[in-house]
Formats: C-alpha cells, structure tokens, sequence
C-alpha cells in the first residue's frame, strides 16, 4: 500500500533475484516477495499451456503442451540412458520425502505405476499435480539483516537465464538455461565444484525426468550420470547430497510460479535446522534452489543460499 | 539514498507505431533492439542482461508473452526477465533495466518494451475488461472507457476545468508528433475537431483518446565505465521511483494521482531535485488520454493541483514554451502500443538531452527531464528523471 | 570507441490496413483462447455476497484504525491487521463520481446510455463500490448527488453485485 510494488512475470525466484539487485543498488534495506498459485480457479488447464504456444508454427498443430515434456523426456532417456525405472525411482523419493512435509498436499503415499499415458513417454504419474499455495520471502541488506535477526540465511549468488524460445532450435534433452543460470549463481558464490560444496539442494520437479535433467545442470552429476546417483541413494532424505527432501513439486503439490519460492524457503529451513521430520543430517551450510518456468518455456533461476 | 553505481542510456531505438503491423511481436522487439544496439555501436554479445517490458498477455494473444518475444530482445542464453506494472510497464521497464546494472551485477542492460495489440480481436478493449474485479465489477459489464470517464469527470468537476482546455492537449501533442518519424496518428488536429468527436463516455470523446497500436522501443543501459567507452554524451538514469495505491480504485479520490506523487517524489529525492517545477526542463508524462497529461503534470509536482489546464491555455507546454511537455507528441500523437509508448517516452528523453531530437528539440540546452507512466487500475506511477 | 552522436533513427515497420485483412492480401492465423475460471470468491466477499443476496451491504472494519472497507477484507489494507468486526451498512451513498456511456462491454453503440458511477456508503468514509444510476436522466446527475439502492425481489437474488439492480436519486 502506496510502496514501490511491482510485478516480475516469472517464477518467484526471479523474483527473489529482483529484490537481490534492488537491495544491491542501494536504494531499499528491505523488500518482501510474494508468490501464489490458485490454480483451483483454472477450470481447465490444458486450453491455458496451449495459449503459450508459438500461435503460427506450433499452436495449429492442435497438440497438448503436455507434448513438449514428452519430447524432451525421450531425449533426455535416450542421450543419459536413464529409464523409466530410474523416473519412478524419482516419483517414489519425493512422494515418500512428502510424508514427512507438513504442508505438503498429499498425506498418503501411492506408488507409481507409469499407467495413464499423457504423450509418451509421459504418463500422469511423471506430473506434479497441481496446487494453491502462496509464499512470502524477505529479504533485507546486511546491516538491516543483522539487526532483524541472529540467524539471517544469506543469499550468496543469484542466476538466471533462458535458452531459445523456439522449439524448433532447442537443444532437446538438455537444460541448458539450468547450467547457464547454475554458472551465474555459482561464480557469484565462488562454487567450483557443486557436488562437493553443497549440502542440500531443492530442484525443479515439475516432470519426473527434469530432477535428473536439472541435477546434471546444477553440477550435482556429470553429463549422463544423474541417474546412478539416485540409483545409489546419494539424493535421498539420508544421502551424501539430498534432492528435494521436501518432496518437490511431485510430493508437495505443484504451485505454478511459486514453486521456485517454494524451493527457496524449504532450503532456507535446512539451513535454520527447522525443517522438522524431513530436516538432512549433519552440518548444512550450503544449498541451492533453482526453479523452471515449465513447458513451453526453457528458463528458469538459481539461487545459492547459506548460513 | 545510498544509490553507489552511477547508470546511463547510451543507445535507443524503435519501430514505426502502427495500427496493424505485418510484423510478429518477436519482429517488432527484434527491429527495436537492433537499432539501439547499432546506434551505441555495439553488438548482442555485449549485452549482459536483458529486460523486457509488455502489458497484458491478451493483447498478442501468446501466454507467458516474455518467453514468446525473447529471441526477438536478443535474451538467447542471457539473464531475461519480464517486469509488469499495467500500463505503467514502458517506463518501469527503464528501472527493471537500471536495478541490473546499479546493482552492480551487470555492466550492460538491453531493455526493450513491446506491445502487438491489433492481434485482438474484435477490439483490444475488451480484453482490458479483466482488469475489472472478477467478482464484483464485471457482472455490471463495464467498457474500459468508464474507468477514464469517472476519473475525468472528477477532475474537471474538482477543479471546474472546461472541456476545452483539456482537449487543447490532444490539439497540441497530435501537432508535435508530425515531426516524431515513429508516428500513427499526427495530425493538425483542431480544437473543434476534439469538441465535435463522437461522445463515447461522457466527458470522454473519441479523440480524447490514443488508439490502438502495435509497436516497440530499446534502450541500452550501461554502467559509467562502460558508458563512457561507448559514448562521450551518455544520459544518466539518475532518478526512478515507483508507487502503487490501493488495490480497491473505488476508495480514492481520483482528481489527484497521489501515486505519481510519491513515485515522483522517490525520483527526485534520488536524483537531488528539491524544487522540481524550476528543476525540470521538460517532462513526459504518460497521455493515453489527453486529460491525463494534465493529472499526470500535477501528479509529478510540476505545478500547483488544478493548474495544468491553465499552463496549457497559455502555451507554456508547447514545444517552445517554458515547460515544454509530451515534446514527442505523446501517445495522442504517436501512438499507444502499450508498454512500447511508455519506453519511447525514454527515448525521446534521451534524444533530447543528447540534442538529437532534429525539428522535435526543444530549445535552451535541456539538462534534466522526466518521463512518466501510470497503469493498472488507476493504482501506479512509474517515474524516471534522466539527466545530459 | 567513443561517439558523440548517434544517427536519426528510421523507424521500420509495415503497417496494414483493415482492408488488407478483409481482402486476404496477407495470410492470416486465427485462434479463439477458451481460458475458463471458477474463481473462489474466499472469505471476505463471499460473506458480502451473501449479504447482498439477503438485501444487506456489509462492509468490514478495523479495531486499529477504524476504518472501514466495502468491499470488505479479512484485513485492513492500511494497518495489515485482521479486519476486526463485521458492520451492516446502509444502502445509500453518495455519488463521487460518474460517466455517461454511449459504448456496451463489447464496444457496439448504445441508443440508452448507461451511467456507471462509484457510490461512496453513507458512513464509510471513503469506501464505495462501482454501480450504475437509473431512474435518472443523465442531465440530472450530479457528484455529490445522494442515492439509493433498488434491490431485486428477494427470490430472484444470486449472490451478486447484479442485485442491486441500481442505485437511484433520493432526496
């Protein structure tokens, strides 16, 4: 109310990024930032993704956007020879991760079973399923910080980048907006070798698939390699670098637009020690949200976070 | 303030405003950004960052419309993000722009602003009917003109402002827009052409109003450093301020945009401005009607409230006057693709104050101006003051 | 390389004319949009609505600041506290402002003017609602004109702002 408000029409990392660089110039000591998603009011969804197509080369193809996940899931199985197995593998942990999370949507658990086909191989299960939420951040300059709190989780780096806005010249199969985002945030935070200097991370899981697919761009896995990590447990709730111990968007609902807040406050209680029954052991200091915009698009943001 | 990274415009550049163009909106951004880019010499690999601004989705008719038009703002593989404050977006998309190099992250910002509304059909107003409250306003089935009507009623029945002087605005800036090369509609309009226009909503007549247009606009941000290699007259950003009121429109009084105010008086008090009305030496305020040049002029402090009406009846806002406004003729003159004519205010400040404005320049060596912009339901003041 | 000047622009662009559309000379893409929405009206104007349905204005006020909010809010914009009582207010107001509309929602002309107008609730401050003037020739609206509301019959109410079918003069 009669403040300097403004709308950033991204996921609410971007902005999260915003108010980073208002406080950066100077000109603001705190700014707070909102997200929501009420996707109950939408009747119908489908008809919705469809208006993002190109309304000249693809819309008339008359397909679900849903098609675009499907494309790029088969490149990405086929170029990392992950499989479906290892897809479940990914519904199943978040789900279960889920369970523990008090404000997640679902509060039972149901396995898997790859039955209803969307557009191959894309099943219903591969889908987060939508839900309503909002979300609020704030973020403050460092004297103001320190003043407001003896625990201030910083904000270390910030990236964000969008690949090409085209399907037709897309690099299918990899996340490329992911790893040029990562490498902003990363340099920003002086990480050089993620995998090793970050104790938790909270991804985007909007399609099965894309966990793997980001883990890789976030440095979490060579090229190729994601899916034996989690084959190997070492992104479970109790594994050497957690993936998404809130659940994700797969276990928690997915918020449209939020969801990247969504990731950065989860990441935020890890660090503070509060994330109750789905809190990762031993010391966190360091974690990285990052969050994708969803089909058709192909951007998304990356914030690292620390104690 | 503590505002430590100094920001200028070094580049600018824009397409034609146009009622329907051939052009998809990616086109449009594409032919703006490259001519900003080519008129600072630089090139798409120099850009760090870009920054897009256009209003409603519906008006182009593309969902997540950002992520549609960024090959054509040269965002490929860049940090790109989409600001929106309504009609307020062309000029915030300055300040979107100036917070990514300010905040020191990036030395070089590509802003670009577009709007493609002859994409709606029947006509683009009714996809503003979704500003209205969903619950309580649309069921009474509104037209976008009554939101202007009821405000400028009020402010003609506060301040006992005969219909003529405010339709001398649209006399005067449709005039100085047949030397803007961009411009839709210049004309050499008369008085009695406004006053004898078709009424649509009382007192709103057919050409109070800018029309419908597609177009687009770029700007190139740079930090001093890089400023001063690029260019040896940069125009420095050194004022922005944004402000918006409350969510409910009906619970203000509407003959004064107390937003503006405040939005302004954020910029000023960054870009040291104390006395605003001797300060200025010409201002852009946002003229989607010709009544709101007066409202937006008394909402930036450049006069006293109720005062614009009369400044205008004695020439002091012509081209030549004292207090030259809407010099480029405004969107009653050049046109009004949303978002595109809030930056092409920008741009004209920047033509301006480098003396580059050709039969546009207003005279005397202009060192500080301000370009304004308002949107949403009647809620925001977006505000930026540039300086030679 | 520094510059000092850069070189007039030359604006592109090609404009068409509607004629153009009309007469095929350029290929053209429809798409009809189907974005359909049942929104929540949550808990603050689902209560108003239901006291419109019972022929009631209900508006919300704030313990801290006193003021009160119609539409009501489950919280004061002002002190960004919860709202704390429900009020019944009266349904008459006073005009604060008003157009007189020649154009419907779809922009065709109309042959009876509408006249939307924002009513200000006799003692709600400043807060109003945005509704429509009959019983009244446009020349005899005034700002500052004192109205009434005229509700639908009771069985025929939804729910909705539409019954309060409008606001007319009174003394």
């Amino acid at each position: 109310m009669l403040k300097p408000v403004c709308t950033i029409a991204a996921d609410g990392i971007y902005s999260l990024a915003t108010a980073y660089m208002q406080i950066l110039t100077g000109l603001f000591d705190v700014v707070a930032v909102e997200a929501h998603s009420k996707a109950s009011d939408i009747v119908n969804m489908s008809p919705i993704y469809d208006l993002a197509l190109d309304p000249i080369y693809v819309r008339p193809l008359g397909l679900n956007a849903h098609f675009i996940a499907g494309l790029e899931m088969n490149a990405f199985l086929r170029s990392s020879r992950a499989s479906l197995t290892h897809c479940n593998e990914v519904i199943d942990k978040n789900r279960r991760n889920a369970l523990s999370n008090p404000i997640a949507m679902n509060s039972t658990y149901t396995a898997p079973s790859r039955a209803e086909v969307l557009s191959y191989p894309l099943t219903k299960d591969d889908v987060a399923p939508l839900a309503d939420g909002a979300a609020v951040v704030v973020l403050a300059a460092e004297d103001a910080a320190t003043s407001l709190r003896d625990d201030p989780v910083w904000i270390k780096g910030a990236g964000w980048a969008s690949d090409s806005a085209n399907l037709e010249t897309r690099d299918w199969g990899k996340a490329t907006y992911a790893a040029l985002a990562a490498k902003q945030a990363y340099r920003q935070a002086k990480i050089n070798n993620p995998a090793e200097e970050v104790q938790v991370a909270e991804i985007d899981d909007t399609y099965s698939f894309k966990e793997l697919q980001h883990a890789e761009a976030l440095g979490f896995a060579t090229r190729g390699r994601a899916h034996e990590m989690l084959e190997q447990g070492v992104y479970d709730l109790c594994g050497d670098l957690p993936i998404n111990p809130s659940g994700g968007s797969i276990g928690m609902g997915h918020t449209l637009e939020m969801s990247g807040l969504v990731r950065v406050i989860e990441v935020i209680q890890q660090l503070r020690g509060t994330a109750g029954k789905h809190q990762v052991a031993g010391d966190v200091g360091t974690g990285i949200a990052q969050a994708w915009r969803g089909v058709p698009t192909a951007s998304g943001g990356v914030v690292v976070l620390s104690r | 303030m503590l505002v430590k990274k100094r920001v200028a415009v070094v580049g600018a550049g824009m397409t034609k405003f146009m009622r329907r163009a051939q052009e998809t909106g990616k086109e449009l951004a594409f032919e703006a950004a490259k001519q900003a880019l080519d008129s600072a010499e630089m090139r798409v690999e120099d850009v760090d960052s870009v920054a897009l601004g256009t209003a409603p989705d519906a008006f182009d008719g593309v969902h997540m419309k950002g992520e549609y038009l960024l090959d054509g703002a040269g965002a490929w593989q860049k940090p790109y993000s989409r600001n929106f404050v309504g009609g307020g977006t062309g000029v915030f998309s300055a300040i979107h722009g100036w917070w990514h190099v300010a905040s020191g992250l990036f030395d070089t910002c590509l802003v670009v602003a577009e709007e493609k509304m002859s994409s709606c059909l029947p006509h683009p107003q009714t996809a503003f009917l979704t500003i209205f409250d969903n619950m309580i306003e649309r069921p009474l089935g509104p037209n976008l003109i009554w939101i202007f009507a009821l405000e400028m009623q009020r402010y003609m029945q506060k301040h006992k402002i005969p219909k003529e002087q405010i339709a001398q605005v649209a006399v005067k800036n449709k005039r100085n827009a047949l030397d803007h090369p961009s411009a839709q509609i210049a004309s050499a309009v008369t008085l009695k052409d406004i006053m004898s226009s078709e009424v649509l909503a009382w007192p709103v007549q057919r050409l109070d109003i800018s029309p419908v247009s597609d177009g687009a606009c770029a700007v190139l941000l740079a930090s001093e450093d890089v400023a001063r290699k690029i260019t040896d007259s940069p125009v420095w950003i050194n004022g922005v301020g944004w402000n918006l009121d409350t969510t409910y429109w009906t619970n203000r009084d509407l003959y004064f945009p107390r937003y503006v105010a405040n939005a302004a008086r954020m910029a000023y008090e960054m870009a040291g401005i104390s006395d605003p009305r001797r300060q200025i030496d010409f201002a852009e305020p946002y003229d989607p009607f010709d009544y709101k040049e007066l409202h937006h002029m008394e909402g930036l402090l450049l006069c006293r409230k109720g005062e614009a009406p009369k400044l205008t009846a004695e020439g002091v806002t012509e081209r030549d006057g004292r207090l030259p406004i809407c010099p480029s003729g405004g969107l009653l003159g050049v046109g009004n693709p949303i978002a595109a004519a809030g930056l092409m205010k920008i741009c004209e400040l920047f033509w301006q104050l480098r003396g580059e404005a050709g039969k546009r320049q207003v005279a005397g060596d202009p060192r500080t101006a301000v370009a304004q912009a308002w949107g949403d339901l009647m809620q925001i003041g977006t505000v930026v003051v540039m300086h030679a | 390389m520094a510059l000092n000047k850069s070189k007039p622009i030359e604006p592109q662009g090609r404009g068409l004319k509607e004629e153009d559309i009309e007469q095929h000379n350029v290929l053209t893409v429809s798409y009809r949009p189907m974005a359909k929405y049942a929104w929540a009206t949550g808990v603050a104007i689902s209560r108003f609505l239901e006291g419109l349905k019972a022929g009631e204005v209900l508006g919300t006020k704030c313990t801290q600041c006193g003021r009160i909010a119609v539409p009501p809010r489950v919280f004061c914009e002002w002190c960004f506290k919860r709202s704390g009582t429900w009020i019944r207010l009266p349904d008459t107001g006073t005009v604060n402002t008003f157009s007189v509309s020649y154009i419907a929602t779809d922009t065709t002309r109309l042959k009876t003017p509408t006249i939307p107008a924002v009513i200000q609730i006799d003692s709600a401050g400043n807060a109003g609602f945005l509704h429509i003037i009959g019983e009244a020739k446009p020349e005899e609206v005034k700002i500052g004109m004192h109205v009434k509301a005229v509700w639908v019959e009771p069985e025929k109410r939804k729910g909705s702002i539409t019954d309060i079918k409008y606001f007319k003069p009174i003394e």
